[in-house]
């Protein structure tokens, strides 16, 4: 009976969920709309600098998913419950994800903005090394044996990676103001104080849309796992049950 | 101390003494970088002018994969006969291993370095300006923030059925700090108009770097090595 | 005195260990037996520290253990699976380094001293990489003892070893058992069993099922009991 319980559990979209993504309709039609149509259009750059919005949403994002990571790998360490350890791994496959759109948009922006299509800008190329960090982090998480050693050694490299990011954008900064001075500043213009407050509105929207996205997604990763989890449970009960009618 | 400090030391000396015996691990890391030496010099031609942009580069490149090389082989042999269990119950703290492990890896390297970096300079007949002590400096900065990543790294990935090819893939993004900044620091020094001050940034990262990997491995070895 | 309290393991979804209540006075000699698979090195390996346990708690003398309690673990000698050995090491050099670890004194005498004891004088200074089972399984044991423990642990012992070995080995035990050691003892050697302990618990799969003392029984019981316990489901 216990068992059948939580079999229906999983299987019925919490009211939470429900609510988050009813939610979420309106408000993503709301931020193509800002993007699109209510922002003005960008004087030197045209068209293309609406996928800053994109651009900026997402990396703030990633950030904010790698922070996750770091914040459930020490719970897991501490509490050792396995929920801690599934949302960080469903938090570190959405930041590659939102890492990957940084990394394809960044260079769409560069070739418009700076006529090249790759910048060892501090912040994309801190981007890039963030990317290589969270692979090797899904690495690990997909090393054989069983999820408890798993788990461990991914915590471990999830705070390790997260303590690592400030270091290697500190480094990244100072390594590209020896390399081009210019670009940099060129850079700080652009995302930041020249804003128009307009403009500004639309980007604030969008990062929260996309931060409500994360959130979506990060249920829906967690109750896919979870459901993994529970066919491959059933499946060993099964088996065992199995066993044993051969048996006797 | 007396269950930290002197394991620790104990393990250090014992992997010394091993590799002393068997000089597998140190002479392959040797060769290995006389190679690197050999095919930098036919894939860039090196004239006067570019040996200057070129050496700093070279020493971290021999530095880092020789690095990898031991640091793959440093928990193998504890694994074969469950070695760190022996550790564990002997009783050593898990730091304590991870401290040994740190010295003798550290060792390693700069028995390496010792020998291929003189071999370098003599090859590409450089003469290195002013000041040894700062070069120095920066070389075993630089040095002992890759062994503290690399010997945390290594004793993850030595889990996992197919290490050698994961631990490069976990070890590099999360030294590219230390590279950058080894790499520029002694560029700085070893330039002709060598100015140091411009260096002391690069350092203080490297010494910002070294300090909190080496106390996050001191404090999350046990449950890399936990069962 | 060992006392296990609720102690379990899970590893990935499988229960290795469920959940044992059991507790070992003074000299006891307690063979400790099952089908394979039936968690007993697991047990084991949590009583010596090395296996964090899913659940439950573990003291000696009234005292939980703790991970970071030395002076506690330094007292336990462990017989593993493996035997913890440095293949390029020489017996005498393997020894030095865990006596060492173990700080003991004089170390060198006394790791001569063990590998007399164990019958490897001939081969004290060949690296081990070339010995047998049996006589790497006699270094071990070596190793296992060379800190005087107050508490033995051995898992499996007896593989590998031939008759001499045995005997030697059985005479260690009983040598301890007079200085009033506990030993557990994982085997599936029934004749070591009834020659050495004084008491024998049943595992199988991961339950302690039958604990019981021997010198109320003959080997054909012994064996009767462990043969009804096992096949019953
Ligand atoms: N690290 C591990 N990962 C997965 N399963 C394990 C692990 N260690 C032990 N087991 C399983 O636990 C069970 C009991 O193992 P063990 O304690 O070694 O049994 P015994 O020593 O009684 O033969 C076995 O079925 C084994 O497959
Ligand atoms: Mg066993």
């Amino acid at each position: 009976m216990d068992n059948k319980n939580s079999i229906f559990r999983f299987l019925i979209p919490s009211k939470g969920y429900n609510i988050l993504f009813y939610l979420a309709i309106p408000i993503v039609i709301m931020a193509l709309y800002l993007t699109f149509i209510w922002s003005p259009v960008e004087r030197t750059m045209g068209e293309v600098q609406k996928i800053f919005y994109f651009h900026v949403g997402s990396a703030w994002n990633a950030f904010f998913a790698f922070f996750v990571v770091l914040v459930f790998s020490i719970l897991y360490l501490v509490k050792r419950k396995r929920i801690y350890d599934i949302i960080a791994g469903v938090s570190a496959e959405i930041g590659v994800v939102f890492t990957a759109i940084v990394l394809a948009t960044g260079p769409i922006w560069a070739h418009s903005a700076w006529n090249t299509w790759w910048t060892w800008e501090p912040r994309l190329t801190t981007t890039l090394i963030l990317f290589f960090i969270y692979i090797a982090y899904i690495m690990i998480r997909n090393m054989e044996g069983e999820w408890q050693k798993k788990a461990r050694l991914a915590s471990v490299f999830g705070i390790i990676g997260f303590i690592n990011v400030p270091i290697v954008f500190m480094a990244v900064r100072w390594w590209e103001t020896n390399l081009h001075p210019v670009v940099l500043g060129d850079g700080n213009e652009q995302s930041g104080g020249g804003l128009e407050p307009s403009m500004l509105f639309t980007l604030l929207f969008t990062v929260a849309t996309m931060t409500l996205v994360y959130f979506l997604f990060l249920r829906k990763g967690i109750y896919i796992e979870q459901l993994r989890l529970e066919t491959s449970k059933l499946k060993a009960k099964w088996q065992e049950k199995e066993i044993n009618r051969e048996a006797s | 101390m007396r269950y930290f400090i002197t394991p620790a030391l104990l393990i250090a000396l014992k992997d010394l003494y091993s590799e002393w015996r068997t000089r597998q691990v140190v002479v392959t890391m040797l060769i290995f970088s006389a190679l690197v030496i050999v095919t930098f010099s036919f894939a860039f031609d090196p004239t006067r002018q570019a040996v200057e942009a070129l050496i700093p580069g070279m020493i971290w490149v021999i530095t880092v994969f020789a690095g990898i090389l031991g640091l793959n082989r440093s928990f193998l042999s504890e694994q074969k006969q469950d070695q760190l269990h022996g550790m564990i119950v002997a009783p050593a703290d898990p730091a304590s291993i991870y401290l040994g492990k740190v010295i003798a890896n550290y060792v390693f390297v700069f028995v390496v370095q010792a020998i291929s970096i003189p071999l370098l300079l003599i090859l590409f007949d450089f003469q290195v300006p002013g000041d040894y002590g700062w070069f120095l400096l920066i070389l075993f900065l630089g040095t002992f923030g890759f062994i503290c990543v690399g010997t945390l790294l290594s004793a993850v990935s030595i889990q996992s059925k197919s290490s050698e090819m994961l631990l490069p893939v976990l070890l590099f993004p999360l030294v590219t700090p230390i590279v950058i900044a080894a790499v520029e620091a002694t560029r700085i020094v070893l330039a002709q108009d060598a100015s140091i001050s411009e260096a002391f940034s690069w350092m203080q990262l490297i010494v910002v770097y070294d300090l909190v990997f080496f106390v996050a491995g001191f404090l999350l070895f046990e449950y890399v090595l936990e069962v | 005195m060992i006392e296990t309290n609720g102690l379990s393991k899970t590893i990935g979804e499988k229960t290795i260990v469920r959940p044992i209540n059991v507790s070992f006075q003074g000299a006891e000699t307690v063979a400790i037996l099952g089908p394979n698979g039936a968690g007993k090195s697991t047990f084991l390996n949590m009583i010596a520290g090395l296996i964090k346990p899913t659940s439950g708690l573990i003291s000696f003398h009234g005292n939980a253990l703790k991970k970071d309690d030395y002076t506690l673990k330094e007292k336990i000698g462990f017989l593993s699976h493996q035997s913890f050995l440095y293949d390029y090491f020489t017996p005498i050099e393997n020894l030095i380094f865990f006596g060492r670890m173990y700080k003991v004194e004089n170390v060198r005498e006394r790791a001569k001293q063990l590998i007399d004891e164990v019958g490897l004088k001939l081969f004290q200074n060949e690296p081990v990489r070339s010995f047998s089972r049996g006589m790497l399984q006699r270094l071990a044991i070596a190793r296992a003892l060379i800190h005087n423990p107050e508490y033995l642990l051995l898992d499996e012992p007896h593989t590998g070893l031939d008759q001499q070995a045995v005997s030697i080995l059985n005479e260690v035990i009983k040598a301890r058992q007079k200085e009033g050691v506990t030993v557990l003892m994982v085997t599936h050697d029934f004749q070591q069993v009834t020659d050495t302990c004084t008491r024998a618990l049943i595992m199988r799969n991961g339950r302690l099922v039958d604990d019981l003392s021997i010198s109320e029984l003959g080997q054909d019981t012994l064996d009767s009991r462990y043969q009804a316990v096992v096949k019953s489901s």
